[in-house]
């Protein structure tokens, strides 16, 4: 078997008393996507953001999580995202008061040249758009920006925190489109909840419940058992799925 | 007519005076979430530099281009005690909101000390060249010099600071940095030196606001910077964390506020209405004027 891109070994994290991750332990194939699943609150943000070092100040990390023989929990996050390591958070958050030109500048990495032709080839509205204030946008077109700034960097991994989240089912699709051309190129650790986005995205899964993991293995496997994902996502598989 | 503009420039001179003190203190707490009470030292250490230097640092004095050398030696130390207080003490606290509190208010309060130690508590009178003692006449009304070239230092400043966050790299991390610094961080980008340099520039204006003060009132005094802090924060309330625009309009409208008050009305009542001003502010629009965004 190929060497996974990242690690997570025994991570734990509490914040404000609260137990949110207990030994959560996975693998992350080094092509494709991998789709870290699981019901609300069950940690799939809070690991996300442990593994990208945004756990809140009051918040406590262990256990081990390394991407080529590093140890990222040792390091800053802006340095993990120097490193290749790119994080495209829950929500977007593009900076509403900055125009699409300058959120894309400031996610340019220092000593590499930024790959805006990469940009506007997935995203030709950011080109259009470059003096629009990003707070304008529609929630589509921030969904757009905040995976574009994400990719004017080279990466070694994509962590993408529900890309689909509240958008119409067309801008879903062209989500997902653009996400399968990405991870051709780059592999991704994705949260999503839209089981129709992970059918045709995902190849591995790891399911989370109650802080620690259900299930790990072929994604495929798992979207085909409707018993599985009934105990697992507490859906069966054509539920609450948006065409992608 | 006269009294009227007479006191609508001294008004606007007050307001100078606050926004200098009032830009830097609205950076660092909207970008760092640092409510900074050791900020009033900062134009203390700029005003005491100012005057020391023009007594005893080769090529500065009291007058012509020496006045200039001692300005701007009190303002690069005003940048440097700023940028070490952030380094030194409060990157240490990050988050530590109680801390940060304590620890500049201490601060604040040890440098007075330090100040009345090494100088005296008794105010001192102030180097300053010749025409700034004099007044010009505006529309009938004479308006002292020294206010006019805070008014002139304060749009200096204010063009300076927008055209720092508007064109460069920095202004830019600082404006992103001021929305939301978690996310600047997850770009790949070392948001703590965006703080220090926050620190150093707040020091710089308030350094300036402490020499160019000090021309003012003709004087300086260990406990000047903690008495004018005051009205700069409530500048920042009404102008909005983080905005250096919302900072000049709340400057501009409390020193105008106060002057006409304190005329027309009784001494003092100024400082009543701009408190009055402050509560209705914070109960019609608690994010104050221009809200929680570093607008360029």
């Amino acid at each position: 078997m190929t060497e996974p891109v990242l690690t997570v070994a025994d991570l734990s994290v509490r914040i404000a008393g609260l137990h949110i991750l207990q030994g959560v332990s996975f693998e992350v194939a080094p092509t494709g996507v991998t789709v870290l699943l699981g019901r609300n609150g069950v940690g799939k943000t809070t690991t996300l953001r442990a593994v990208v070092g945004l756990t809140p100040r009051n918040g406590e990390v262990r256990g081990t999580v390394r991407m080529g023989g590093e140890d990222l929990l040792a390091q800053p996050t802006h340095r993990l995202v120097r490193g290749g390591l790119g994080y495209v958070p829950e929500d977007r958050c593009v900076f509403a008061g900055l125009t699409v030109a300058e959120n894309l500048r400031l996610a340019e990495r220092r000593g590499t040249t930024p790959a805006y032709d990469r940009v506007y080839e997935l995203f030709p509205e950011l080109d259009r758009r470059g003096r629009q204030r990003a707070g304008s946008l529609s929630g589509g077109q921030q969904q757009m920006l905040a995976i574009g700034r994400v990719l004017l960097g080279d990466n070694r991994l994509l962590l993408v925190d529900e890309p689909t989240k509240g958008l119409a089912p067309k801008v879903v699709t062209e989500v997902a489109e653009v996400l399968e051309r990405v991870a051709a190129t780059v592999p991704v650790l994705l949260v999503e909840q839209n089981l129709a986005v992970v059918r045709r995205l995902a190849r591995a899964a790891v399911v989370l419940a109650a802080g620690r993991v259900a299930w790990s293995g072929d994604a495929g496997e798992l979207l085909r058992s409707t018993a599985l994902t009934r105990s697992l996502l507490g859906v069966g598989v054509a539920s609450g799925e948006v065409a992608a | 007519m006269g009294t009227i503009v007479l006191l609508t420039l001294t008004g606007l001179g007050l307001a100078a005076l606050y926004f200098l003190v009032a830009s830097g203190l609205s950076l660092v707490f909207g970008l760092a979430d640092v409510l900074n009470f050791a900020h009033g030292l900062f134009l203390s250490v700029g005003a005491y530099a100012t005057w020391w230097a023009a007594g005893h640092l080769p090529g500065a004095g009291p007058g012509g281009f020496g006045f200039v050398v001692a300005v701007a030696f009190g303002v690069a130390a005003g940048a440097v005690v700023g940028m070490l207080v952030e380094l030194v003490m409060i990157r240490p606290l990050y988050s530590r909101t109680i801390e940060q509190v304590l620890v500049t208010v201490g601060l604040s309060l040890a440098g007075v000390a330090l100040l009345q130690a090494t100088w005296g508590a008794d105010a001192r009178p102030f180097p300053r060249p010749r025409w700034t003692t004099q007044v010009t006449s505006v529309l009938g009304a004479k308006v002292p010099n020294s206010g006019l070239l805070l008014v002139v230092a304060a749009v200096v400043v204010l063009a300076a600071l927008l055209g720092f966050l508007r064109y460069t790299r920095y202004g830019l991390v600082i404006r992103a940095g001021v929305e939301n610094r978690e996310m600047v961080t997850a770009l790949g980008i070392d948001v703590r030196k965006a703080f220090t340099l926050v620190f150093a520039i707040g020091g710089a204006a308030a350094a300036l606001a402490g020499a160019l003060g000090g021309v003012y009132f003709g004087s300086v005094s260990p406990g000047q910077g903690g008495s004018l802090l005051i009205f700069a924060f409530i500048v920042v309330v009404i102008g909005g964390m983080g905005s250096v625009v919302g900072s000049a309009y709340a400057a501009v409208a409390v020193g105008l506020l106060q002057q006409f008050v304190n005329y027309y009305g009784t001494s003092g009542a100024g400082d009543i209405c701009v408190v009055a001003l402050l509560a209705i502010v914070l109960l019609l629009r608690p994010q104050g004027i221009a809200g929680k965004a570093a607008t360029a």
